[in-house]
């Protein structure tokens, strides 16, 4: 390298300005996108939304743009606003959720829910005069263009009533509209890939819902279909024209017969501490998570257990320098650990199939034994995979722990008079845990959540009896929250959310006492 | 976030060290032994050695066995190494419906740029905690700690409906978007890494900064030409652990993801291996040796530098 001074300064006048353009350029594309989601947030409404993304992106640039000051806030910005968006905002968002009938025909507004119910309760208007239609395609989607018994031309889509169209917009061919301008016309082909999307397609005769639909069947003649619910805004309820019943706003977020008929969809309302009630007003709801929630410790104590004594075992084992060939123990022991820990559970699934796995075929002898599928049985084998998978990470830094006691504290416990069950016990077990309960108290912590080992073999059944959610014999309290609120059976965020904040207060206490421990408050300055 | 056992803080193990030279000599000048004795003293760590080599590598020649074996259901497979053929490799590779190799490009670029992305802006975090005195400093610090108790996973309900809405308004960071989970990992970047990092940049001596302050250089580039290059071994230690937790991830990426061409190897294999375990599993097997040997051969190569990274928390 030439160290000329010439040399040594140009590139950093060049570094200086490369990284003041590179500078602009990032803030230039972060400002065009705030300034762009402004934009159609504002269209949205959502209000409290824009003034945080215009916030955040007022701090932004002053921070980068103002020399000289604010100079940690520069190496910290980035990474303190994706914190908090996706971890310090989700967690505030999951409690607000808690206290919300928010899931499965409770997720949008009250207006939404209304027009969808009108929507969805549309029949054909007997006798009523057939449009001549024709299928197209605008930027909001789908629309109908149709011609009148008495040949008045107009076109619109699901979001935008039909509006009447004056000679010269509109391309005739034998009295029938068959294109329009901003339009495009399906072609034969295209009707029938999207046939589907054609039969649900409701295009409304104005802003008024109740004056009806125009809906075609086979993408040549409309009918007009009218809802039988009809709403009432002053009275705030829906009507069935049909038979005359009326359903009010029952306060739950859904619309009420009198004879207590919801109606689907319902919208989200703040339902208070319900969710958080639900284990008590449901008793076999309630049972089943008392249950979950004694097996999540135990699992999480014995996994962690376990997984220490075999690993602390097989490191004094090894710990032995006249062993001859320790390191290919030592790395064969570890594969499991290097091994990804989602495909070790998959890995399992197919050694513990009952019918056909290794275990049971050639193990056993052709037993069949219901390795995943008995409640008490398939917690066993969780806990024997969960151990394969921890043993090794034990195992290492026991071996560290073990190496790290000097030699001399044997030598001296030897000459008093220990031997060697002794030495262990008194003297270098209570030496190693010293450095080890930190490690255990994280690793139970893990464990605590370990969703992949648990849905991986099992999904957390076998499912048990007489729980109308789906709950399972081997489900933790992870697990259970992404199955009530993923799982297919009536999603439910709220309750989700609720389960997901008891796991907050475990997490919390298990931290206060893992803080104690480490002392790591007291490291800080 | 992380699916491995989170990176202590507090340990003060020492990885295990080779025998030193007085241990051999030790052990050269040792006489033989007796048989008996032999046996009380070493020959029971043998077999205890090899039972449990035995339970641990058990599992994971039998997937390869599986994998090779072109039986095509998981009766075949319990004939350990019987025959040997690459048939399911290539039906694994071949079949349109589960894109096996878009699956294992998806996991490394979520895998690769969160890890980078991670280490980055822990770095950075790390860099203004340790060398800059500021108000808010020891309670960010401390809020960090306190953060990193909690894991992103708890609060997947939440993530899904956020990403539900940023969807509506930039559709290729919703739902179903490879870059909307990548920027909700990095979201756990802070949280995760910081603390760790920060006691790793406490170890480099601040004199080296003030003798490049002298010189000239600000504050950019003391970071990015000095400081990082010091630190450069953990931050590979520390990504290679980020890389493996973001691509073992399922919560959340299971989640956000929905369409075959979207899935990370974690959630593809599983759905497939989980729909129809006996028929399905041998080319499951394929797809689980193909994907574990990188991650594999990387961990036993960097082995040394991972469980120092692992019990070193907090060396200071």
């Amino acid at each position: 390298m030439a160290a000329s001074a010439p040399a040594r300064v140009r590139p950093r006048m060049l570094s200086g300005t490369l990284g003041l353009v590179a500078k602009i350029a990032l803030l230039a594309i972060v400002d065009a996108l705030a300034v762009f989601a402004i934009l159609l947030l504002a269209g949205q409404g959502s209000w409290i939304v824009v003034a945080v993304v215009a916030l955040v992106t007022v701090v932004v640039n002053v921070v980068y743009l103002l020399p000289g000051r604010f100079l940690p806030a520069k190496y910290l910005t980035p990474g303190l606003v994706l914190l908090g968006v996706f971890q310090v905002f989700v967690v505030l968002f999951s409690c607000y959720i808690a206290f919300t009938n928010y899931g499965f025909g409770h997720n949008s507004s009250k207006d939404d829910a209304i027009s969808q119910l009108v929507e969805q309760n549309t029949s054909r208007v007997e006798d009523s005069p057939a449009y001549r239609v024709t299928v197209v395609e605008g930027a909001g989607g789908l629309g109908l263009l149709a011609t009148s018994p008495d040949g008045d031309v107009s076109v619109g889509g699901p979001e935008q009533p039909l509006q009447e169209l004056d000679e010269g917009q509109y391309d005739d061919e034998g009295g029938v509209a068959v294109a329009a301008d901003g339009w495009t016309t399906l072609t034969t082909n295209e009707i029938v890939q999207r046939q589907s999307e054609i039969a649900d397609l409701q295009v409304p005769f104005s802003d008024d819902l109740d004056e009806g639909f125009l809906v075609t069947a086979d993408a040549r003649n409309g009918y007009v279909f009218v809802s039988n619910l009809s709403y009432d805004e002053e009275a705030d309820t829906l009507t069935n024209t049909d038979t005359g019943v009326v359903y009010v706003d029952g306060g739950d977020g859904a619309f009420v017969s009198p004879d207590g008929e919801e109606l689907r969809p319902g919208w989200q309302v703040v339902v208070g501490l319900e969710n958080f009630a639900y284990p008590f007003t449901s008793q076999s709801f309630g049972e089943a998570l008392l249950s979950v929630t004694l097996w999540t410790f135990a699992f999480a104590a014995l996994s962690v257990g376990l997984s220490f004594v075999l690993g602390l075992a097989l490191a004094v084992t090894l710990n032995d320098p006249r062993l001859r060939g320790r390191n290919v123990y030592r790395v064969l022991a570890i594969l499991p650990y290097a091994f990804p820990s989602f495909l070790s559970a998959l890995v399992w699934l197919g050694l513990l199939n009952t019918e056909f796995g290794f275990v049971n075929q050639v193990l056993l002898g052709g037993a069949s034994v219901p390795w995943l599928s008995d409640p008490i049985i398939a917690k066993i084998s969780v806990l024997v995979v969960n151990v394969w998978l921890g043993f090794p990470y034990m195992f290492l830094v026991c071996t560290g722990a073990l190496q790290s006691i000097p030699e001399e504290v044997t030598e001296a416990a030897t000459v008093d008079g220990a031997r060697g069950w002794a030495i262990f016990r008194l003297i270098k077990l209570p030496l190693l845990l010293v450095s080890i309960a930190p490690l255990l108290i994280s690793s139970f912590a893990f464990n605590f959540n370990n969703f992949n080992i648990i849905y991986m073999l099992t999904r957390g059944g076998p499912r048990m009896g007489g729980v109308e959610q789906n709950v399972g014999h081997t489900d933790l309290l992870i697990t259970l929250v992404y199955k009530v609120a993923f799982g297919g059976e009536g999603a439910d965020y709220g309750l989700a959310s609720a389960l997901a904040i008891i796991i907050f207060v475990i997490v919390a206490v298990i931290s206060a006492i893992s803080f104690r421990q480490t002392r790591a408050l007291e490291d800080l300055n | 976030m992380s699916t491995t056992p989170p990176i202590p803080v507090g340990a003060t193990a020492q990885p295990p060290a080779a025998p030193s030279d007085a241990e051999r000599i030790a052990r050269l000048r040792q006489p033989r032994m007796r048989p008996g004795r032999w046996i009380a003293e070493i020959g029971w760590r043998h077999v205890v050695g090899l039972a449990v080599v035995v339970f641990a590598t058990f599992p994971l020649i039998y997937v390869l066995s599986a994998s090779l074996n072109p039986g095509g259901t998981l009766t075949g497979s319990n004939a350990l190494f019987r025959e040997i053929s690459i048939a399911n490799y290539v039906d694994l590779l071949s079949d349109p419906r589960r894109p096996y190799a878009r699956w294992f490009l998806n996991t490394m670029v979520v895998g690769v740029v969160t890890s980078v992305g991670t280490v980055f802006l822990g770095a950075l975090a790390a860099y203004a905690f340790s060398r800059m005195r500021f108000t808010g400093r020891r309670i960010g610090l401390l809020s960090l700690l306190l953060v990193q108790m909690f894991p992103q996973l708890l609060a997947v309900v939440a993530i899904y409906l956020l990403m539900q809405g940023v969807g509506e308004v930039f559709p290729l960071l919703g739902l179903d978007s490879l870059a909307g989970l990548i920027l909700v990992y990095l979201g756990g970047a802070l949280g995760v890494n910081t603390y760790l990092m920060y006691g790793f940049f406490n170890t480099v001596p601040a004199s080296i900064d003030e003798a490049a302050k002298i010189d000239g250089a600000g504050h950019a580039r003391i970071f990015f030409t000095i400081i990082l290059r010091l630190v450069a071994p953990i931050l590979a230690v520390i990504g290679l652990l980020s890389f493996v937790g973001t691509t073992s991830e399922f919560v959340i990426s299971s989640a956000l993801l929905t369409s075959p061409e979207n899935l990370t190897l974690a959630i593809g294999l599983f759905r497939y291996v989980s729909e129809e375990t006996s028929t399905n599993y041998p080319v499951f097997a394929a797809g689980a040796v193909l994907a574990a040997i990188p991650v594999v051969a990387l961990f036993l190569y960097l082995q040394r530098y991972i469980v120092a990274g692992l019990t070193a928390g907090s060396v200071k």
